[in-house]
């Protein structure tokens, strides 16, 4: 008859105490935030107790405040770049062969080419086999194969240009760089849990909590990296210590705590540097090369030869990535850079490296700022609204169907508790939408109620005593229930999969409050009702 | 005593007029389109591209002023709206100015929107600006196509599900249904010019959840009655099924409108066009869940049995009066 294994039972209870257990950080929010700020500062902090789950529903930044910003970064530039770094490379190749080409000149053209005169047409064809003798493989896996430039003659103009595989793979460094550096600025300035993602092929989404304005994060981003190598007078520990005439005071980002006192010149700035690459150095161990142009390549020759087996520091941005010692002279122009890295370092520090500014401009498709007082009266708002509207569907659903009632407006209340359960458990962020969304699935969760509540009372019409009404109540509703939840479902996955920012926090709260109103009407409310038969075993009832 | 909106046992005849509901709907539906085609819909800078700076300042809003001294930056088209809640404190004056795309930027320089502020300050002293959004047309013209896909897709996903659950007659009474309540929403902002936004996209599609919602509830009972009473005519089956889910239909609507009316009142200005989408949603979506969805199947017939073979395969209509 009508009644739910003690098992079954306990799972469904287990389930609910879960869902509470997680929200439950909710309702001490400020305490849980500044803990949780703590622990990811490193402190160890104990105003929390660790045993208690710690997870928050995060507020969107049109609820907490602050500025959300979408890039477009020209890749394009980048392209000009390679050509003109290729052309004195064309040029020497050319004219190394003067005698059969004749003189060599560079005509104007489309940025991302180089056009290429040669005064004598006969060898135009020796002059492209030459320039396609300075082809290499394209460095990347998609690209693998292929060549990463095209070279083709009209007459006597050459046009070099670089091929579909390069340009795919230069975007991609260009993006990684972009990211890394906006990363790097944004970070630099210690605010809370920024967003920083690269979208669809050329598109960065910037959103960072809490500054006053997107202008004050674009200038953040604007700001130019400063790549500098100085000698090393001496190591310290002491944050405090005097550098002395001529010297400066730098903190080490590679060995906390440790600062160095370095010459105020560089020898040579990252203006001079060309390249960087992750490497192995002669033992298997991750390394970074560098390549600096020839006037930085013939400073650092000099110096290092004057200056073997002393420490040199490597400063970005007023700190230190790294101070290896000069173990010869580095006369080529390019060396390695070894130390205590992994794989993992030494890509981050080549892009570093790379990145003394951003390769190439960035255009901002879309900027927002919201100011805190703003937020908060969106969340002040909001939360009356919930009250208020959780309030009149309490009272009107205990009006409608008195005991009935009373146990639906339970496992509302359990629902709504568990809903900010699953969003804190996956860490959900939480809009002004969102909230209208919470609100909403108050209005809605009673539904799955209803529609058992009035089969019920369909069932005991045709007198089949309590217990049988119940039970076939739900039985029947159970279809409908399924049906009208899947297609709302739908909408709601269709809402996150192809909304942004506010709109799919409003999927998310959509789409998890019919989960947790499903499981309440059917298995927490059925609960309640059956154990309050249990007990009582009444011979009619009203619903 | 128990509060009951409809009494137990109703057996109110929905189709006598069916007709005339159809009509109606069909009225609305060309209204509302008139209203789109004729003076459009009020796009927020989402779709349309611009900047909207928000306002507060001490002193009560000036719009002429405000313009006035807009008017020497030559931004074009500048549209300045005073805005009231009645959650604002006595002296919180609250106003919306909005700027279209400048010509050759994507989102609004900083100069156009430092020079702006300053020529408001020039007005009203101490006003704030607790939002500025800014958002390139690139962007706004592809959120629009995103958005027009994002509809037609939950439109197209339910007409699937629907399908698969139960006959194609229910499907597109059901997407009839979820057409008469996406193009009647559409109607309403494009008749009051209430701003048009992403967030009124996913109200839109909210609304196309719930109403189907509704919808599905009904043919859930039409399905289950065509079978268990299988002499009755549709359309008394159809009478049947909406009168017995009628009190469901009327109570879940209740309780979500009340829901919605606290945050329409207490929700604050930000929300409260997204609040007004979803409650006029509620409404038409139960309207059209028993006058649209519900006709479109007495229309159309459903093949009633399904132990004998199919003897008027082809032709659809012949068991209209079956």
């Amino acid at each position: 008859m009508l009644n739910i294994s003690p098992i079954k039972q306990a799972m469904i209870w287990l389930t609910v105490a879960v869902g509470l257990f997680l929200a439950m950080p909710n309702g001490f929010y400020n305490k849980v935030e500044a803990h949780n700020d703590a622990v990811a500062l490193g402190v160890d902090d104990t105003t929390w107790p660790s045993f208690l789950p710690s997870g928050l529903v995060n507020l969107g930044l049109d609820l907490r405040g602050g500025a959300h910003l979408l890039a477009e970064v020209q890749v394009a530039d980048v392209y000009a770049t390679v050509m003109n770094g290729l052309w004195p490379q064309v040029r020497d190749v050319l004219a190394a062969e003067r005698n059969t080409i004749g003189f060599v000149t560079r005509e104007d053209g489309p940025e991302d080419t180089l056009r290429v005169r040669i005064s004598n047409v006969q060898a135009g064809d020796q002059a492209v086999s030459l320039v396609r003798g300075l082809a290499r493989p394209v460095a990347s896996l998609a690209g693998a194969g292929q060549n990463n430039i095209d070279v083709s003659r009209d007459g006597a103009i050459l046009t070099i240009s670089l091929s579909a595989a390069e340009k795919q793979a230069v975007d991609d460094r260009t993006m990684a760089q972009s990211l890394e550096i906006i990363r790097r600025r944004i970070d630099e300035a210690g605010t809370r849990e920024p967003t920083i993602q690269r979208q669809g092929t050329q598109r960065i989404l910037v959103q960072v909590p809490g500054v006053g304005s997107a202008q004050e994060v674009k200038d953040r981003i604007g700001k130019t990296a400063l790549l500098t190598f100085h000698p090393v007078v001496s190591r310290t520990s002491d944050p405090d210590a005097s550098p002395g005439a001529g010297n400066q005071l730098v903190p080490s980002i590679d060995e906390p705590g440790a600062y160095y006192i370095v010459e105020r010149s560089p020898v040579v700035t990252g203006e001079n540097l060309v390249d960087s690459q992750p490497a192995f150095d002669q033992n298997g161990r991750p390394a970074v090369s560098f390549r600096f142009n020839p006037t930085g390549g013939r400073k650092f020759g000099v110096y290092t030869s004057e200056n073997s087996g002393s420490l040199f520091a490597i400063v970005l941005d007023g700190e230190i990535i790294s101070a290896p010692r000069i173990n010869e002279p580095i006369l080529g122009g390019s060396g390695i850079i070894t130390g205590r890295f992994t794989v993992e370092e030494t890509t981050n520090l080549a892009i570093l490296l790379r990145a003394g500014s951003l390769p190439a401009e960035l255009i901002f498709l879309e900027e927002r700022t919201v100011g805190p007082e703003l937020g908060q009266d969106s969340i002040d708002a909001g939360k009356i609204a919930c009250l208020v509207a959780g309030l009149l569907v309490l009272v009107y659903m205990a009006l409608s169907y008195g005991l009935f009632g009373v146990f639906a407006n339970i496992a509302l209340l359990i629902n709504v508790g568990m809903l900010f359960g699953l969003l804190s458990m996956i860490g959900a962020t939480l809009t002004l939408p969102g909230i209208a969304g919470i609100v909403l699935t108050i209005g809605m969760a009673v539904d799955a109620n209803v529609i058992v509540f009035e089969r019920i009372r369909e069932e005991l019409r045709t007198a089949k005593g309590p217990a049988r009404a119940i039970e076939l109540g739900y039985e029947k509703a159970l279809s409908s229930i399924i049906d009208a939840n899947i297609t709302t479902f739908i909408t709601a996955t269709i809402l996150f999969v192809m909304g942004s920012g506010p709109v799919r926090g409003f999927a998310i709260t959509l789409g998890l409050g019919i989960i947790t109103s499903v499981f309440t009407a059917i298995f927490v409310t059925r609960a309640l009702i059956v154990m309050w038969f249990a007990r009582k075993r009444p011979k009619t009832i009203e619903v | 005593m128990r509060l009951k909106l409809v009494r137990d046992n109703t057996s109110i005849d929905f189709f006598a007029k069916a007709r005339i509901w159809l009509g109606i709907s069909l009225v609305l539906m060309v209204v509302a389109l008139g209203s789109f085609l004729i003076q459009g819909l009020n796009y927020g800078i989402d779709f349309q591209g611009g900047t909207s700076i928000r306002t507060q300042s001490e002193i009560v809003v000036d719009v002429g002023a405000y313009r006035a001294s807009l008017v020497p930056l030559e931004l074009g088209d500048v549209s300045i709206t005073e805005v009231f809640d009645p959650s604002f404190e006595a002296d919180q004056n609250v106003a919306m100015v909005r700027i279209q795309a400048q010509a050759g930027e994507e989102s609004v320089t900083n100069e156009t929107i430092t020079a702006v502020q300053d020529a408001l300050r020039g007005v009203s002293p101490n006003i704030t600006f607790p939002s500025v959004e800014s958002v390139g047309p690139k962007v706004s013209g592809e959120l629009i196509q995103t958005a027009f896909i994002a509809v037609a897709l939950a439109v197209v996903a339910i007409l699937l599900y629907i399908w698969m659950r139960f006959e194609w007659q229910f499907a597109v009474g059901a997407v009839l249904a979820l057409t008469h309540d996406v193009a009647l929403t559409i109607g309403i902002f494009s008749e009051l010019q209430i701003k048009f936004d992403l967030a009124i996209i996913a109200a839109l599609l909210t609304i196309v959840g719930y109403s189907i919602n509704d919808t599905v509830i009904v043919f859930d009972r039409v399905r289950e009655n065509l079978r268990k009473y299988k002499k009755l005519p549709l359309k008394d089956v159809l009478n049947k099924s909406i009168n017995e889910t009628l009190s469901r239909t009327l109570m879940t609507s209740v309780t979500t409108m009340l829901a919605l009316l606290a945050l329409f009142v207490l929700g604050g200005d930000v929300i409260r066009g997204f609040v007004f989408a979803m409650m006029w949603g509620v409404l038409i979506g139960t309207y059209s869940s028993i006058f649209v969805a519900s006709a479109v199947l007495l229309v159309l017939g459903v093949k009633r049995d399904w132990s004998k073979p199919d003897n008027t395969a082809g032709n659809q209509f012949s068991n209209v009066d079956a």
